[in-house]
């Protein structure tokens, strides 16, 4: 049973079991424009919730992707990283960042869900 | 005042447009308590025949190369220019445009930006290049804080004996307020190999680059193959200095032999002595590390009717966006001195380039068998380009004086860049550039015969 | 009657001027296509002449260059047509209205130029002995002692070879200041309007960057500065007049908190054209500044460089200067190159002694001006910037309510609903003839449009431009979003694809066989 978390910094986590995938969201990539570079975590590197996991570029701007929870990154998407058009294309799908064994799942019930975020969003304007 | 095209009744008319009564008025932001009343005690404007006249009297207490026969190098050299650079440079379309960022008016910039970094890389033999820095100095430090970026967690570099004295004491100051560790080794004008074995043996797992010159400070040429082999067994780069830029129409590039990144002072093609300033940082480097890169970029792309032309790119490094994340602090480059210097190559062509580096590197040549046939000389370097170190049998700081005042000016005294060290005093560095007359050298063997 | 068969038909014959055809060249008219060196010379060609060199004995000991470097060459007349044609693809002042802002952009001398091209002062070796170079270095002493005067302050290190080159040696002074008094404070305070470059110095001098917001009115908020001083904060580094165009009037009473709680005051003085002669920043209770000369001192942008920026010294901070310096001796000028005992300079920040070709310009530039000059200048920059802003003010939307200094900011609330962006404003002014002024900054701004004018515009051209700007903002809200959105027509290129550019950069010419390989 697969389930999908966002954070305030528009983070997507897609959770099973221990394991989470994390992106950004349609919304942060509409805001953000054409991705022109994606620098991703190493494999194996232990994050904690908050801290800054990748970057995303766009032409004039470099955002920081935070940890939405904690864990051991298990893998990433070297996708993203040959053509981070997909972020634009597909932020909640081919265009994923990494994915985490996460230590802490309990700090999942601190985030939002998708009625939650997109409420969120509309408020931002 | 002739650069202000105003006159009095163009600015009341201004002041009534605004609605105010005077200009005092709109100065009145400033605290009453601070606001300047009178003139400051300068003197009042000047016509410009007056100026000229002023800057005529500073330039005539200097003695300038031309009159001299003149073998000062270190870092910084006299090349024939050729007119057309001169002229170039001062169109009003390249000397007062701005960094080149509405790419739709700056192409004139951006597309001599861009030959500029594929001639530099090329040169230097490095995949990639910046368009510019502030001069070797600056380059060579941000080029260390690079290395340490690219190997992340090693905090020391290992410079060797033969930087020039300003590049370390620059790389000094750079790296004073953080956390990375300088090895500085002494220089060793005799001995250059026993100055890189040394360097060798310091590397070790923490090491995240070697920076080395060639031709080092004294003239020394090195191969950089061993050492490149060293440092990357070690994991650590290898980061090369040019001071002297034609060198490179002669001998084989730093990147050719290994360096991971290669930095360069450019003054030597299209820009003038001008008293240390302003001169051309060149900076390259791997493909793979361009992201660590600092400085601007100039890069290729299409306008919306798919016509070729240039931008300013990879720009999310650079200070205005990242600002206290970006790779460095800087702003500007050498953006003219660029120009400068890539339409002195475009004027020389790589036939035009290695014939003038030939040429340099027979002056030399010539200058060393001339100073060998005299006693109290000894030079020290088997293998150089245009630039020796002799070790002379008295202090050669004072010898330049006198020398001076027979209109020689003979070179650079090492006690000149480490006052300090007793075993700089008697060595004196010596560039031959095509600049350098048969005569001259003839001149500075006479004197040199009688002075000492 | 004798006919003469040279005669031609001298009237105009009207053409359908959309009808115009493309030519077979690729050029129109005065405006050439011009290709790449790369394309057009080769590496055989060279446009100098170099005297025979026979053979001779080398002593390269086998590290000859062999392979081919690939650089190629191109006759004289050749070369002098190549950038000829690229100079005509170029906006500078020279060409038109520049009133980019921040930046300063005024006339650059030609007498400038003239004298730095002195053989006494252009063709010496910053390695000369110091017996052969007394001018210059008289020339840097008098250098000195302008900007001190002009500035109130005590010292000045003239070595910087850039404004942020200047911003690093003052906040590395700040530094060895408070080490020295065993002070390792950590933090360094930045307004949230500061150029990008004040939070990228202060990290590069192992500081932590606090952000500090502006208030509704563009200051920098006293009360917010007040609350983050404490015993861990080095210092603030602020603008005056700051990147709003508006004048810090609590700067003295920032300045009296920041050294109560024990810090240092830098203050990023780009913006010193509006207030020379006016107000002695010395009175106002700075540490450092640096002076750009490239902007309030006239010496050339270039391009982008190379710039100069001198950093004054407050006594507190002076002796933590870099070297080298010109002090005077008995024997005349010498130039401190090497710290001497109990020197507590932080150390060198550039080889040789800094910019000299651009302390020549500067100073023939205030020579020029005088003391009467300069302040002419910061009160013609004034109006000038207040002229624009009374002017467009019922057009646009300037960003705060009253008068300005040497720029004008608006915000794009104008554009709100037209479906135009600040960029393509900017852009549909291209079309107009000037270059666009500075947008998106600063960041504390929506759709920021700063507007510097300078001194050296004339009231014809900014009667020119403010037409031009309503007339703009007029066609924005009635909805002639066409002349915005495909904007610029007029510049030899419509806008460049950057997005591609950063996707696959390309940064440096290959020949086309490698370029296809590479595909």
């Amino acid at each position: 049973m697969t389930r999908t978390y966002y954070s305030e910094d528009h983070e997507w986590i897609t959770v099973n079991e221990d394991e989470g995938t994390v992106g950004i969201t349609e919304y942060a990539q509409s805001q953000l424009g054409d991705v022109v570079f994606v620098e991703l975590p190493e494999v194996g590197a232990v994050l904690s919730k908050g801290d800054d996991a990748a970057v995303v570029e766009s032409v004039k701007a470099a955002s920081e992707l935070y940890a939405p929870v904690t864990g051991e990154v298990t893998a990433v998407n070297h996708s993203v990283v040959e053509e981070p058009s997909l972020v634009n294309t597909a932020p909640m799908d081919d265009g994923w960042f990494f994915t985490l064994k996460l230590t802490d799942p309990s700090e999942l019930d601190e985030m939002m869900d998708e009625e939650a975020y997109e409420a969120y969003v509309k408020d931002l304007g | 005042m002739r650069y202000l095209p105003h006159n009095d009744a163009d600015r009341q008319a201004m002041l009534s447009a605004i609605g105010a009564r005077s200009i005092d008025e709109l100065f009145q932001v400033i605290p009453e308590a601070v606001r300047l009343k009178d003139l400051l005690d300068l003197p009042l404007h000047k016509s410009e025949l007056e100026v000229d006249r002023i800057f005529r009297d500073y330039a005539r207490q200097n003695i300038p190369a031309a009159e001299h026969a003149f073998f000062v190098g270190c870092g910084a050299y006299r090349h024939h220019i050729p007119a057309t650079v001169d002229y170039i440079i001062q169109r009003g379309e390249f000397l007062t445009a701005y960094t080149p960022y509405q790419p739709e008016i700056a192409q004139g910039t951006l597309q001599y930006l861009f030959e500029f970094q594929t001639q530099a890389a090329n040169l230097l033999g490095c995949d990639v290049a910046n368009a510019s820095m502030y001069d070797g100095s600056t380059a060579c430090g941000e080029a260390i804080l690079m290395a340490r970026r690219i190997t992340r967690g090693r905090n020391k570099a290992i410079v060797s004996g033969g930087l020039h004295a300003h590049y370390r004491a620059v790389s000094k100051t750079m790296m004073k307020y953080s956390d990375k560790d300088l090895v500085c080794f002494d220089p060793s004008p005799d001995d250059p190999e026993g100055d890189l074995a040394r360097l060798l043996d310091a590397i070790d797992d923490a090491t995240s680059c070697v920076v080395i010159q060639t031709p080092d400070m004294f003239g020394h040429l090195h191969d950089l193959r061993p050492i490149a082999e060293a440092v990357h067994a070690k994991g650590a780069l290898l980061v090369a200095v040019v001071t002297e830029i034609v060198s490179l129409g002669a001998v084989m590039s730093p990147g050719e032999m290994g360096a991971d990144i290669v930095v360069a002072e450019g003054q030597g093609l299209g820009n003038g002595l001008n008293f240390g300033g302003p001169y051309l940082g060149l900076f390259g480097t791997r493909q793979k590390y361009v992201r660590q890169m600092p400085g601007r970029l100039a890069g290729e792309t299409t306008d919306a009717d798919g016509k070729r032309g240039f931008v300013l790119t990879l720009s999310t490094r650079e200070q205005h966006i990242r600002r206290e994340k970006a790779t460095s602090n800087i702003c500007t480059n050498s953006g003219l001195c660029a120009l400068a210097f890539t339409v002195h190559m475009t004027l020389l062509g790589e036939a035009g380039l290695r014939k003038l580096a030939t040429l340099n590197h027979k002056r030399a040549v010539t200058l060393k068998n001339a100073l060998e046939t005299l006693p109290g000389v000894e030079v020290l370097n088997s293998r150089f380009f245009n630039e020796i170190s002799v070790r002379l049998n008295q202090p050669a700081a004072p010898l330049l004086e006198k020398l001076a005042q027979r209109k020689i000016l003979a070179g650079v005294p090492a006690s000149r860049l480490y006052p300090d060290d007793a075993d700089m005093k008697n060595i004196l560095i010596l560039a031959a550039t095509e600049t350098v007359h048969d005569q001259d050298i003839d001149k500075l063997i006479s004197a040199l015969s009688e002075e000492l | 009657m004798v006919m003469n068969r040279q005669g031609r038909p001298t009237s105009v014959e009207t053409v359908p001027t959309d009808q115009r055809p493309d030519t077979t060249s690729g050029h129109r008219g005065l405006v050439h296509e011009e290709a790449l060196i790369f394309e057009i010379g080769d590496n055989a060609h060279t446009g100098v002449d170099l005297e025979d060199i026979g053979t001779f004995e080398t002593s390269l000991g086998g590290l000859e260059r062999k392979e081919p470097i690939n650089l190629p060459g191109l006759s004289e007349p050749q070369t002098v047509r190549h950038y000829t044609r690229l100079s005509q693809k170029n906006y500078g002042i020279d060409s038109g209205f520049f009133p980019l802002g921040s930046c300063t952009m005024k006339h650059n001398p030609r007498l400038n130029e003239k004298v730095a091209r002195l053989p006494g002062l252009a063709d010496i070796h910053p390695l000369q002995p110091e017996s052969t170079v007394q001018g210059a270095l008289q020339l840097m002493e008098d250098l000195a002692h302008w900007l001190m005067t002009l500035t109130g302050m005590p010292a000045v290190s003239l070595s910087p070879k850039a404004g942020a080159h200047g911003e690093l040696c003052g906040i590395m002074a700040i530094r060895a200041a408070l080490e020295a008094r065993g002070d390792a404070r950590k933090v360094i305070l930045v307004p949230d309007s500061a150029h990008g470059t004040n939070p990228a110095t202060a990290a590069f001098c192992g500081y932590a960057v606090k952000s500090i917001p502006a208030t509704k009115a563009g200051h920098v908020n006293v009360a917010a500065v007040k609350a983050a001083l404490g015993p861990d904060v080095a210092g603030i580094m602020l603008t005056n007049p700051n990147t709003c165009g508006l004048f810090e009037r609590d700067i003295i009473e920032i300045a009296d908190a920041v050294h109560e709680a024990g810090g240092l005051f830098y203050c990023d003085g780009a913006n010193f054209n509006a207030i020379v002669g006016r107000v002695l920043p010395g009175d106002l209770g700075i540490d450092a500044m640096h002076l750009n000369l490239h902007k309030t001192f006239s010496t050339p942008h270039g391009g982008g460089g190379p710039g100069s920026g001198p950093v004054v010294f407050s006594e507190a901070l002076a002796p933590y200067a870099p070297l080298p310096y010109v002090v005077r001796t008995k024997d005349g000028l010498h130039l401190r190159e090497h710290p001497e005992k109990d020197d507590a300079s932080f150390g060198r920040l550039v080889a040789f002694h800094g910019q000299m070709g651009m302390y020549v310009r500067a100073l023939a530039y205030m020579l020029s001006h005088g003391s009467d000059g300069l302040r002419q200048v910061a009160d013609d920059a004034v109006l000038n910037a207040n002229y624009i802003l009374s002017e467009l003010k019922d057009f646009m939307t300037p960003a705060f309510e009253g008068r300005c200094m040497h720029e004008a900011l608006f915000d794009d609330r104008f554009l709100k609903g037209t479906g135009v962006t600040t960029l393509d404003f900017a852009k549909a002014m291209i079309d107009e003839g000037f270059h666009p002024m500075t947008m998106y900054f600063p960041l504390v701004v929506q759709g920021a449009m700063l507007i510097e004018p300078t001194e050296t515009e004339s009231k014809a051209t900014l009667d020119q431009f403010i037409a031009s700007m309503r007339a703009l903002a007029a066609a924005a809200k009635d909805g002639d979003t066409h002349r915005f959105l495909g904007a610029p027509f007029y510049a030899p290129w419509k806008r460049l694809d950057e997005t591609k550019a950063a996707r696959q950069p390309v940064l440096k010419w290959s020949p086309p066989a490698a370029q296809e390989a590479a595909e």
